[in-house]
């Protein structure tokens, strides 16, 4: 009786040593193959064939300098660029701590940062005291890296931008047709302003923007 | 609600419908362990390879305890291989940015949390996670628990396809054969064109750009130790202003506040050393970077959702364009979808799949209309302040994706357990937060994770079965199979495992300091994130009512428990279930079996799964989001 049970106890233990080489071997061979060749692969065929975007779609000026990424917004407050959205991430458009404010919809917090953005909205484009805001301008992207600003919105800030620079509104409307983003298909996403990409074109037409301030 | 959006929708409900038949035939190869693909030629030697290397006899079966043992077995196994390069990672290679090891709660918390294919994430993904962390540890995970779903969800077809069997499958194979010939080449292909649309795939440090326009702001200035400089100042308090006579000044019926100097018992002004804080100036972008595509293509197929970035699917580099968004948003369906089709298959009753993915699919409509009707419509709220109506709700939302492609997303992500975010939900409004969050806690059965939305699913149509047969007072039976108390108690014991751990969990927290501590918003939306963070816990989701500080050693712990219950004791007794139908004979039809198909399934298994919901549920999120959404409408603020 005693060799029985020892001889079952020593088969369950075989079984479960056979287990767990199985466990283990499984674990490195799909490390290698899913976590070593397969980012290998991705990474040589996209460096081969998307340098540029597998880089980060980075925006280099002529000196060699880079200036930022065509996917990351920046953040711009000055009179004199378009305005990006408010940011949540760190102190504002930081590349390293990404996201939103994850503020709810009754918070007393959210309410109030977006009166003063509402406010600061208006007097910046000389809008009426009750002249509705586009959504986008007033509120925190969910990255905080947003780099676009709705039409509605870039619009609202011709006037401001070009009375700064001394540009015609025709002019600056060019620059934004050329730096939106359509929907992709023609029917896929809202279509959205690149504010680092337009605000890089403003400053190229006008290296020194405009009326010194 | 505009046309144009609902033409989108139509196109995705469109395109799942149309990857659900082959992606299912392509899936009876894959689970078959002697199944032709197109690919043999190269991942069949891999295979045998890896076979060999693991000293597994492929045509060999096990019975549901063999092969629920291997699972659990390979699931503690990598789950310690991920807890140990986490705690390793500042000893390891490729870590550029030098982070230092991850914290034992924090690791712990997130080892459970890619094991069980919840991808909940209390960490901060590009200021924590060296790209070794990320590719290997984390990525190894988003394979391989992808595939333990798809395993266990063959393995209960199977228990109710065969008849008088033992055995269900071989685990090791199931899980071989799904990495190799379905998530790995569909990995390849969807990450280089993830990469053609502006996502990254790289090993670099993070870039350094200089900024067009510098600005300043305020630190806490530190000494040359890097401690904070701190000074010390009198405390300030609010208090109601009085006027000459001793009364309170009120303001729009208010009492006006000020400040003043907080008083010690003795009246003398109370002191507190502050942080003194310097003006700096910001003049560079750092801009993270690593083998994102890669990643993001796996997390998404196999329904993980865990981010290379903190802000997720929202962040440009892991979603730069509605394209890639789209696409990702039908990678996350695609599995499951396709899984519905293999039911019908393997059961030889195509239309009894069918009417299950069509169960499915009603739930989805359901949520995304309610979900984009309320963030199109927006906050009153926010309105009144002069915030344009017409731009809808776009707190936490992204100028790409627009309200729609955020709430679609939002409800695809929630349905199938995969957790990734294109915007923050806590920001969404009550109603349209309600819908991720009721979503999760339905049982992620609406297409579901990959392979655990179907055996979820599953789990509700024994019951449904079940509850027919009470009403017509016959033995249930379903697909020819006597369901038994046997069956209906390891039914029931899935779905209890899920609102007692999710209800208790949430209760804890919501009573304790710890859980308290964690909030980002007060009133309603309070318990709304704790109630989110555990439904998304045990449901094995993901995403999260992300204010909700979650890196703390209480909340790592208990939502690393749950998830381990969420996954676990809801797969244990779900394979006794296919271990017990597996065994049984199948009975030819009579006058008097219930179809398993057809409009008066559907409406019964929908019926089931809103009930039980219901029941579980409703009270909680009455506290929350339900009343919520009235006080919105009243603008009482928290």
């Amino acid at each position: 009786m005693w060799s029985s049970q020892l001889s079952d106890w020593y088969k369950h233990m075989k079984t479960l040593l056979t287990e767990i080489r199985s466990a283990v071997m499984v674990t490195l061979a799909l490390a290698v193959v899913c976590c070593g060749l397969y980012p290998l692969v991705v990474f040589g065929i996209g460096q081969a064939l998307f340098h540029d975007k597998a880089n980060g779609s980075l925006i280099v000026d002529t000196n060699g300098t880079i200036q930022g990424s065509r996917l990351l917004g920046q953040q711009f407050t000055g009179e004199k660029y378009f305005h990006s959205r408010p940011s949540a991430a760190g102190a504002g458009y930081d590349a390293t701590s990404s996201g939103g404010s994850n503020l709810g919809p009754t918070s007393q917090k959210l309410h109030d940062s977006i009166t003063q953005n509402v406010a600061d909205y208006r007097s910046q484009n000389g809008l009426e005291t009750n002249a509705p805001v586009p959504a986008d301008a007033v509120t925190a992207s969910a990255s905080g890296l947003d780099p676009h600003i709705s039409p509605e919105n870039a619009e609202l800030q011709v006037g401001r931008i070009a009375k700064v620079r001394g540009l015609s509104q025709e002019e600056i409307r060019k620059l934004i047709r050329q730096n939106t983003d359509a929907p992709d298909l023609g029917f896929l996403g809202d279509p959205g302003v690149n504010v680092l990409t337009l605000n890089l074109a403003l400053d190229r037409v006008q290296p020194t923007g405009g009326a010194a301030r | 609600m505009r046309s144009i959006d609902w033409l989108q929708l139509a196109l995705y409900v469109g395109a799942v419908a149309l990857i659900t038949k082959p992606m299912g035939l392509y899936l009876v190869r894959v689970l078959d362990a002697n199944g032709k693909t197109w690919l043999d030629p190269i991942f069949k030697p891999l295979e045998r390879l890896t076979y060999g290397l693991m000293g597994v006899t492929s045509d060999k079966e096990q019975d549901w305890k063999q092969y629920t043992f291997a699972m659990l077995l390979f699931s503690l196994v990598s789950c310690l291989f991920t807890y140990g390069i986490l705690r390793l990672q500042h000893l390891l290679p490729l870590n550029p940015q030098a982070f230092g090891a991850v914290s034992p709660d924090l690791a712990f918390n997130t080892a459970t949390s890619f094991t069980t294919n919840t991808n909940w994430q209390s960490y901060t993904g590009e200021a924590t996670m060296s790209y070794l962390s990320q590719m290997v540890a984390l990525v190894i995970h988003n394979f391989a628990s992808a595939a333990v779903g798809i395993a266990i969800g063959a393995a209960l077809v199977r228990g109710i396809a065969r008849h008088s069997s033992q055995t269900l499958g071989n685990f090791w194979v199931d899980l071989v054969r799904t990495t190799y010939y379905l998530l790995l080449p569909i990995s390849v292909v969807f990450a280089v064109f993830l990469v053609s649309q502006g996502m990254i795939q790289n090993f670099k440090p993070y870039t350094k750009a200089k900024l067009t326009e510098p600005f300043t702001i305020q630190v806490a200035k530190t000494d040359e130790k890097g401690q904070p400089v701190t000074t010390n100042v009198v405390l300030m308090v609010q208090a109601p202003r009085l006027d000459d006579k001793g009364q309170p000044v009120m303001t729009n019926g208010a009492a006006m506040m000020v400040d003043v100097p907080k008083l010690d018992d003795k009246g003398q002004p109370a002191m507190t050393n502050m942080p003194v804080m310097v003006d700096q100036k910001v003049e560079e972008q750092a801009i993270a970077q690593g083998p994102v595509a890669s990643q993001v293509a796996i997390k998404m197929l196999g329904t993980n959702g865990g981010g290379f970035m903190n802000a997720n699917a929202a962040h440009p580099f892991e979603n730069p364009t509605p394209l890639s968004n789209f696409i990702q948003m039908l990678s996350i369906f695609a599995i499951g979808s396709g899984l519905t089709y293999y039911l019908g298959r393997m059961v030889k009753n195509q239309a009894h799949g069918w009417s299950v993915w069509a169960a499915m699919m009603a739930l989805f409509l359901a949520g995304v209309l309610l979900c984009w009707h309320s963030e199109a419509v927006g906050n009153p709220i926010h309105q009144r302040l002069g915030v344009a109506a017409a731009g809808g709700n776009m707190e936490g939302k992204e100028v790409r994706f627009g309200i729609f492609n955020s709430a679609l997303f939002a409800t695809v992500t929630t349905d199938a357990s995969c957790g990734a975010v294109n915007s923050m939900h806590d920001s969404f409004t009550a109603l349209g937060g309600f819908v991720p969050l009721f979503n999760i806690q339905l049982g992620e059965i609406i297409i579901g994770g990959v392979g655990a939305g179907l055996y979820g699913m599953l789990v509700f149509v024994v019951l449904a079965v079940f509850i027919a047969g009470l009403m017509v007072g016959r033995t249930p039976e379903y697909l020819g199979k006597k369901i038994q108390s046997y069956d209906v108690k390891m039914a029931m014991l899935a779905l209890l495992v899920l609102a007692v751990s999710i209800l208790g969990f949430a209760a804890w927290a919501s009573v304790s300091q710890w859980g308290l501590a964690g909030l980002n918003n007060n009133g309603p939306h309070g318990l709304s994130e704790i109630l989110y963070a555990f439904s998304s816990a045990n449901g094995n989701n993901g995403s999260a009512f992300a204010g909700l500080s979650a890196n703390t050693p209480w909340y790592n712990t208990t939502i690393g428990l749950a998830m381990l219950i969420g996954r676990f004791l809801m797969i244990i007794p779900i394979m006794a279930m296919a271990g017990s139908l597996g065994r049984k004979k199948i009975s030819p039809p009579s006058a008097g079996t219930f179809p398993v198909a057809g409009f008066t399934f559907v409406v019964l298994l929908l019926g089931t799964v809103l009930l039980v919901g219901a029941l579980n549920f409703l009270p909680g999120l009455t506290l929350g989001p339900i009343v919520e959404h009235f006080v919105t409408g009243q603008g009482k603020l928290y």
